[in-house]
């Protein structure tokens, strides 16, 4: 069976230096998998590249054993938060009917089906009660989780997420992961860039060690060891008690 | 009052109010997007580079045919828009400095041109000097019906791809994802700036064309949270100046459109910016001391 990510040699480049180094991995499906690395790693440029939204400088990228055509409608894509207009003048239900488009095709409009989908998408992520609302009245985290229900409603068979969770309060967090649990449960694959290191082991079965190069990838158990976060992070990290890691704060 | 009730029979005027309906409609639904896109300017820019492909136009022919100068006036404004474009992301210019260059180099250009062809000896060359400040009472018969005519299909284009418009312009990241092409759909979206522009600009003029396509949707936004009843709304009250802007520059040869076409649309922006149901500024003074009684009120309850 393919897995449905595959990546080889993939290499990117923004302007001379390379951003991403002989990138290389594959996801398993029916999978959970944080992509963890420091601050310029490349993690949001590593999405981008598989999504086809920036052109790569060399390797291949194949979902489902195919190179990445947006029109097959397999993946859904939430992105880092504060790319878009906030006073566009549109509601949070109209944002997560966008997610429909490619299904809705040319010159049509959404229909009631697409709707109904919407709206359920929206309850998913206990937003439904704002549904009309502006986007400018809605809070960061409000925000963030309209954009991940427009992604749910893409009916993607893999998603990839760029910190969905940034501004998004401890319980609304639970709910989310529960939700990308459920969908993992569905035979879907999730790749969520992640960055808070405590919850990494709790939420994710597989894991990336993203610094311009994967520094190690695979199930959570073997990747997630202090020797390779040292590695990846470069020695910025501090300990806590109890063998939990977290960044250095300072410097 | 009689004199208007004539005028208003005359299947000329009649035919110029449609036209200028149209036209407003057009143009206040593309400013829409426009506005939206932060594209505002160049609209500006390609309404005043229109005037030098005019006078070429008429230069190279001799003769006032209206789809020679739209044409000269369609290649200048595309090239403006794209020199715009091109210098912006090509050095280190930032773009409101590109299009202030390319505005008034093309302009300077249109002026030097226009003086030429009034000393030109030959042809007939009355009204060229209209396209600075509109004349949409003195349009003929023709040159009307072609404005209406390619007013309703640019409005029907726009209707048509409102839907990949509307997600191209709020997040074309997400429409890339999606498998949109959007490139191809800005290059669309600008040519139907471009060419709202060109054919307004006989009945606006290359000075005013930019305020009815950017005037009516700043009204319009004051109304509403939703895009659609933006855009229907903008359309209303690009096509209300339009109409009420022809009337006013009918009453008496000589009168410029543009100027009141403007002026229309400017005061509909001041009653939209003060009394918006959605955000004008007196609106939301009210609502918000409703509201700050309504809170004390319930909390005296509650004490
Ligand atoms: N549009 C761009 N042009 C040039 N360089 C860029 C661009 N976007 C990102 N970079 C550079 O590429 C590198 C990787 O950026 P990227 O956004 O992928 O990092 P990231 O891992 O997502 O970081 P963060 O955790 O801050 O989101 C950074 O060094 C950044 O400066
Ligand atoms: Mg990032």
């Amino acid at each position: 069976m393919t897995n449905p990510i595959e990546i080889r040699n993939l290499t990117v480049a923004y302007d001379k230096t390379a951003v991403l180094k002989d990138v290389q991995f594959s996801i398993p499906k029916g999978s959970l998998t944080g992509i963890v690395g420091p601050n310029g790693a490349g993690k949001s440029t590593l999405i981008k590249a598989i999504l086809g939204l920036i052109p790569k400088v060399s390797g291949e990228i194949k979902i489902y054993g195919k190179p990445y055509k947006a029109k097959d409608r397999l993946v859904g894509y939430v992105p880092q938060r504060g790319s878009v207009d906030w006073d566009f003048p549109t509601s949070a239900l109209d944002v997560v009917l966008m997610g429909r488009y490619g299904h809705i095709g040319w010159f049509k409009r959404p229909g009631k089906e697409d709707t109904i989908l919407a709206k359920e998408s929206l309850k998913k992520v206990g937003m439904d009660s704002y549904a009309n609302r502006q986007i400018s009245q809605l809070s960061g985290g409000q925000q963030q989780r309209v954009f991940l229900a427009r992604a749910l409603v893409q009916d993607a068979q893999v998603y990839f997420m760029d910190e969905p969770f940034v501004g998004v309060d401890a319980a609304t967090e639970k709910a989310i992961i529960q939700l990308l649990t459920d969908l993992k449960d569905q035979g879907k694959t999730v790749i969520v860039v992640h960055h808070d290191l405590q919850t990494v082991e709790e939420y994710f079965d597989h894991c990336i060690l993203l610094n311009k190069e994967v520094i190690a990838s695979g199930v959570t158990e073997e990747v997630f060891t202090v020797e390779q976060l040292h590695q990846t992070y470069g020695g910025k990290l501090a300990f806590l008690d109890k063998g939990k890691v977290m960044v250095e704060q300072k410097r | 009052m009689e004199q208007i009730g004539q005028m208003l029979l005359a299947a000329n005027t009649q035919w110029v109010l449609i036209g200028t309906l149209l036209l407003g409609l057009a143009s206040g639904i593309l400013g829409s997007f426009a506005l939206l896109r932060k594209q505002s300017l160049i609209g500006d820019a390609v309404a005043h580079a229109a005037l030098p492909g005019i006078c070429i136009g008429f230069m190279l022919t001799g003769e006032r045919s209206l789809i020679i100068l739209l044409i000269g006036a369609t290649v200048t404004g595309l090239l403006a828009a794209y020199c715009i474009q091109y210098i912006a992301s090509a050095s280190i210019l930032k773009e409101d400095t590109a299009i202030c260059l390319i505005l008034s180099t093309f302009f300077g250009v249109g002026i030097v041109l226009l003086t030429k062809v009034q000393q030109m000896p030959s042809g007939n060359k009355s009204g060229l000097d209209s396209f600075i400040f509109g004349q949409a009472a003195g349009m003929v018969s023709s040159d009307v019906k072609l404005m209406a005519g390619a007013a309703a299909l640019l409005l029907m284009v726009t209707i048509i791809f409102f839907k990949e418009f509307k997600l191209i312009t709020f997040d074309a990241e997400f429409a890339k994802g999606l498998g949109l092409p959007v490139s191809a759909l800005n290059f669309l979206f600008m040519t139907l700036l471009v060419a709202v522009v060109v054919i307004g600009i006989q009945a606006v003029g290359v000075i005013l064309m930019a305020a009815l396509l950017i005037t009516p949707a700043i009204s319009a936004r004051y109304w509403t949270n939703s895009l659609s009843k933006m855009v229907i709304i903008s359309g209303i009250f690009g096509a209300i100046s339009g109409v009420i802007g022809t009337l006013i520059s009918s009453l008496d040869r000589g009168i410029p459109t543009g100027p009141f076409i403007v002026v229309t649309a400017t005061i509909i922006f001041f009653i939209s910016i003060l009394f918006a149901p959605a955000r004008g500024i007196i609106t939301l003074k009210i609502k918000r001391r409703m509201t700050n009684q309504k809170l004390l009120r319930e909390q005296g309850q509650v004490k």
